[in-house]
């Protein structure tokens, strides 16, 4: 064998080896992360823990108030922050020009809300929600706050998705004597569904992990919350408290972040179900 | 179906029934710029009622433009103006208070590449039916499968109706899209080179259906298949760039045309001679 057939080979086998170990690295991380989870986390995790609230600052009972104010923040950043999105979204694609300023405008205002730090919409959100416009620290605080910053996230999938929506749909509907407004909600916006729910997961996604902008918003009150408008604790922020502030915390905090990324696995897991019945209910042959 | 005629008439508006010398649509030195380009200058036809018409001629010289004019659909294009005289059974169809959603459902348009939504087959055809009015679900399955026993369809699809219409071949994704049009009983049908995206076999297909569409509608096909022309069309349009605008440059029956030609272009163009 000549040298350069040697030397091919060798080459060979180091691209292999770096195609297959980088995404072995990152899946090594992830299950490293998910089995410390497990490990310190599933032994606490019963139904009681489930279904009752927690005791002593979180060293026993369980997270039953978390549970469901997670559920009502989340709530609340999607309801308001999805239709908005859409909405923009739709301006954007459909009623506004290509070329249009104000579509270039809000866009990048979307952009630059994308990447502003959570602690920012915390503090924004402390400021207008619960000191100007007199809401308190609320679960409606916090879930605005939170609609805030999945907005841009919601909006550039919307966008994105409804663009990806092939033209032949869009003049065909027109073509067949449809209104403008009924050829976006009857057939453009149906057509875009899966794209606008994968953008849906990964805003729900942030939104279930955030603790920053929560801290300073829907607050830290472990009691099970009975109105929109009274304090209450997040899944994530639990978690953060029980590892900073609660001393002998650490088991609980696990198990209560074990349970947090089983909702976004589940989470996940439904909006994808649901954003692949839709593309095959509609699939268009390659 | 009464009810679909009812919905018809509804969205007609009211003008004087032209006799049979009268053509449907009459076009008068009808122009269309796209801004400061002009891509249509001085178009003057009549097509009759019932009868097939072919727009023919080489890519670019306005063909597609001027369908686009027939039901508005120019109105898409940003800065699209058109001038001139085009009236539909009498109604002026340039008029800008014109109502252009009753105008497309009169006259219907088939697109080069068939573009069923993607959704169901019968989502696809339900849709412009309710859109129309149409409250009621046995009218509209007894619609749909008139309509997609006229395109030749309901055999191969009437037991999967609930499958997804982008599973459908080319063909019969377009003769879904026909179906679909024929639905609201256009009075023109619009077909935009309706085979030259498919196999030569469900062209084929497609094309005996234009044959036998021309009793319930009027229908203008572009095509640049002259032998298509030939097949299925009763009058022709050749379309020409002059000075960088289209123009028609000779109509008349297919045998005009194709046997004893006025113009020295068309004459080379249906030789082959020239594209």
């Amino acid at each position: 064998m000549s040298i350069d057939a040697l030397r091919r080979r060798r080459t060979a086998r180091v691209v292999d080896a770096a195609v297959w170990g980088v995404p072995a690295i990152t899946v090594a991380a992830l299950a490293w992360l998910l089995a410390d989870v497990v490990w310190h986390g599933a032994g606490q995790i019963d139904l009681a823990f489930l279904t009752t609230a927690p005791r002593s600052a979180g060293r026993a009972g369980g997270i039953a108030p978390m549970l469901v104010s997670t559920a009502i923040v989340v709530a609340i950043a999607v309801a308001v922050a999805l239709p908005l999105a859409v909405g923009t979204a739709v301006l954007l694609v459909e009623v506004l020009p290509p070329s249009a300023s104000a579509g270039r405008w809000i866009r990048r205002s979307l952009d630059i809300l994308a990447g502003m730090p959570s602690i920012v919409f915390g503090l924004f959100g402390n400021l207008v929600f619960c000191t100007m416009l007199g809401m308190g620290f609320s679960l409606l605080s916090g879930g605005l706050t939170l609609a805030c910053m999945v907005l841009p996230i919601l909006m550039r999938a919307a966008e994105e998705s409804l663009r990806g929506v092939p033209d032949g749909c869009r003049r065909g509907a027109l073509a067949l004597g449809m209104p403008r407004h009924r050829a976006i909600t009857a057939v453009i916006l149906p057509c875009g569904m899966p794209g606008i729910i994968d953008g849906l997961t990964l805003g729900v996604g942030r939104a279930m992990a955030e603790t920053a902008a929560l801290v300073f918003t829907s607050g830290y009150v472990d009691r099970m919350p009975s109105a929109l408008t009274d304090s209450g604790r997040t899944l994530a922020v639990h978690v953060f408290d029980l590892s900073m502030n609660v001393t002998g915390g650490d088991r609980w905090a696990y198990a209560t972040a074990l349970v947090l990324i089983g909702l976004l696995l589940v989470t996940a897991g439904l909006l994808s179900l649901a954003s692949r019945f839709l593309q095959r209910k509609g699939a268009h042959k390659p | 179906m009464t009810n679909l005629h009812a919905v018809a008439e509804l969205h007609r508006p009211p003008v004087d029934e032209p006799g049979p010398a009268v053509p449907l649509i009459r076009a008068r030195g009808v122009s269309v710029s796209y801004g400061a380009r002009r891509v249509l200058g001085d178009v003057s036809l009549d097509i009759a009622r019932g009868s097939v018409t072919a727009l023919i001629g080489p890519s670019g010289c306005g063909k597609t433009s001027f369908l686009g004019c027939l039901n508005r659909m120019v109105d898409l294009i940003p800065r699209c103006r058109v001038t001139g005289e085009l009236r539909l059974a009498g109604a002026d169809l340039l008029d800008p208070t014109l109502d252009v959603v009753a105008l497309r459902r009169r006259v219907g348009l088939i697109f080069q590449r068939p573009n069923p939504f993607p959704f169901s087959i019968r989502h696809n055809l339900d849709l412009p039916l309710r859109e129309a009015g149409v409250r009621r679900k046995e009218p509209r399955a007894a619609a749909i499968e008139r309509c997609l026993r006229a395109v030749g369809l309901w055999d191969e699809v009437h037991d999967r109706l609930d499958h997804a219409a982008g599973a459908l071949s080319g063909g019969q994704q377009q003769r879904l899209c026909i179906a679909r049009a024929l639905l609201l009983d256009p009075e023109v049908l619009l077909m935009d080179e309706p085979c030259s995206a498919l196999d030569p076999i469900s062209g084929a297909t497609v094309e005996a259906l234009i044959g036998s569409l021309k009793e319930r509608c009027t229908i203008v096909i572009v095509t640049h298949n002259l032998a298509q022309a030939r097949r299925v069309a009763d009058r022709c349009a050749l379309f020409w760039l002059r000075d960088g605008i289209g123009t028609i440059v000779e109509q008349g029956t297919v045998g005009q045309i194709f046997h004893a030609p006025k113009s020295e272009i068309t004459a080379a163009y249906v030789r082959g001679a020239v594209a």
